[in-house]
């Protein structure tokens, strides 16, 4: 876009698109030079309302990131000087980012994305989930104090402190601003990929904002960019991809949800589930399988298949195998022996599924003991475990669906 | 550099499975060897054990006067039973040596920050 017609019809909102695309990098960079989250903050904020007075006039700048970038740095600079405190911050700044103020040239060279350092600070262990998350979505991410409120269903105010309280234990603790080093990424990239998947599925289970669902598949594309050579980063975006392709056939014109083998395949989006077949391809190709690559796998498998019937279920069987080797959890467990009742029979999942009874206070658990029972004909025995299951669902739509005993009537017939 | 306190928190009480002599000795090797390395990384401020919570005295002012009480200032079963001061550049720096210090004596220790000590 540059200053031609169409940029001075420009719309706020479509400001505020742009301007959050591409203020997580300004934001990034100006915390490593100002080594201070709040400034930065600050800065990114008053260079949108430049933004919101003069790109609908005079159009988008040719490198907004950089004039992002330029323009809060130089609004901090203007803000520090009037300030005693900020004074000593500055001859700091100068140390660290020599050169850089020429605001010409923002963006010369192959000037290191401090968007990884700040991941990494926002999914340092030290911080709770769900202000890992929280930090994630509002510096990384773009999003306002409101959405992030927005996005997990609390108040503005709510969210507004536990911001501050994360961005005060960074500070006070001083949870450092790096990339972690090759030793250390193994420990520290499981939470940062975790954070995504966990706002994903906060999106996708409709216990939040269903936006989250493009959130994550931003901020994991984002990761894909920065760490090319980490096989799970590509896993994890594949695996959100897919997952993605099927989320509007996961519920009904009532609002209610379908299960995989009852959903309208045609309906399954070809183009994700090309784009993330084709990542899954390149980091399986590393040989180096983690846990999201190995589900993304699975569901690749679906996506391969016209009927439930015409699934591979042996390869997803061998799948589940080796997850369960990288991720020895009952649930795993529980996926797996469904896939099992799938390729035998009900009766071998049944007996897996009865081993499990750590997860009493699942409720998938429950309804994939209903489903096999039902299927084994021991209707009695489904009817509670359904019962079980409603009663432990954590939404209504979930709920609705296992109080009609998980849509027997309409189950694809095997 | 920043100083931070690890904190050695025991709970009375706790059925753990006690370190047989052997691993005791183990034990307090690594600790005298980690010593030495917080020591001559010039990380180590002051450190100590602290008697059990019986052994406290509470001082406090009550109507003007300071009243002299026997037992600890918070009845729990959890309490201080050592600390170390120490300095690190950052969170991370202070979380190495924290993770050593409990692989050596097998408690959870407390990392906590201290207020305007910058270094």
């Amino acid at each position: 876009m540059g200053h031609g017609d169409a940029a001075t019809r420009l719309k706020g909102a479509e400001v505020g698109r742009i301007f959050r695309e591409e203020s997580g990098r300004s934001l990034a960079a100006l915390i490593r030079a100002f080594g201070d989250i709040d400034v930065a903050e600050d800065a990114v904020q008053e260079a949108f309302v430049v933004a919101l007075g003069r790109w609908p006039r005079d159009g988008v700048p040719p490198n907004p990131g950089g004039w992002i970038t330029t323009t809060a740095r130089n609004h901090a600079i203007d803000r520090l000087r009037r300030e005693s405190r900020g004074r000593e911050l500055l001859s700091d700044v100068a140390v660290l980012s020599p050169g850089s103020d020429d605001p010409g040239n923002p963006e010369v060279g192959p000037v290191p994305d401090d968007r990884l350092r700040l991941i990494f600070t926002c999914c340092h262990p030290a911080l709770s989930t769900q202000a890992q998350m929280a930090l994630t979505l509002r510096l990384l991410g773009g999003l306002s104090t409101g959405q992030v409120a927005g996005s997990f269903l609390v108040t503005e105010a709510t969210m507004a402190r536990r911001l501050v309280r994360a961005k005060h234990k960074i500070k006070a603790a001083r949870i450092p601003y790096r990339v972690p080093e090759a030793h250390e990424l193994p420990d520290r990239l499981r939470p940062v990929l975790a954070v995504v998947y966990l706002v994903y599925n906060a999106g996708l289970s409709g216990s939040a904002n269903p936006d989250l669902c493009a959130e994550a598949i931003r901020l994991a594309r984002i990761l894909a960019a920065l760490m090319p050579d980490e096989p799970e980063v590509a896993g994890l975006l594949a695996l959100l991809l897919l997952t993605e392709s099927r989320r509007a056939s996961r519920t009904g014109t009532d609002g209610s949800l379908v299960l995989l083998g009852e959903q309208d395949r045609t309906q399954w989006d070809r183009a994700l589930i090309a784009e993330g077949q084709a990542i899954l391809r390149r980091c399986l190709g590393r040989s180096q399988p983690g846990a999201y690559q190995l589900q993304a796998a699975i569901n690749a498998v679906h996506a391969d298949a016209p009927t439930v019937e015409q699934t591979d279920w042996s390869q997803i069987v061998a799948l589940y195998d080796q997850l369960l080797v990288v991720v020895p959890t009952p649930v795993v467990a529980l996926n797996r022996a469904i896939a099992i009742g799938e390729q035998q029979d009900p009766a071998a999942a049944l007996a897996l599924v009865e081993g499990l009874e750590d997860l009493d206070n699942y409720y998938p658990f429950h309804a994939t003991r209903a489903d096999l029972l039902r299927r084994l004909g021991r209707h009695r025995e489904a009817a509670a475990a359904y019962q079980r299951a409603a009663a432990l669902a954590p939404t209504e739509a979930e709920r609705e669906f296992l109080r009609m005993g998980g849509r027997a009537s309409r189950r694809v017939k095997r | 550099m920043a100083h931070y306190m690890l904190s050695v928190h025991s709970v009375e009480g706790e059925a753990r499975e006690p370190m047989t002599d052997e691993e005791m000795a183990q034990s307090h090797k690594q600790l005298g060897v980690l010593e030495q390395e917080l020591k001559s990384a010039g990380a180590w401020v002051v450190s100590g054990r602290l008697h059990e919570p019986a052994t406290a005295t509470v001082v406090r002012m009550a109507g003007g006067e300071v009243v002299t009480t026997d037992g600890p200032f918070v009845e729990s079963k959890e309490h201080l039973g050592g600390f170390y001061i120490i300095q690190a550049e950052d969170l991370d720096g202070a979380l190495g040596w924290a993770s050593r210090v409990t692989a050596a004596i097998r408690v959870p220790i407390e990392v906590r920050p201290f207020a305007g000590f910058e270094a």
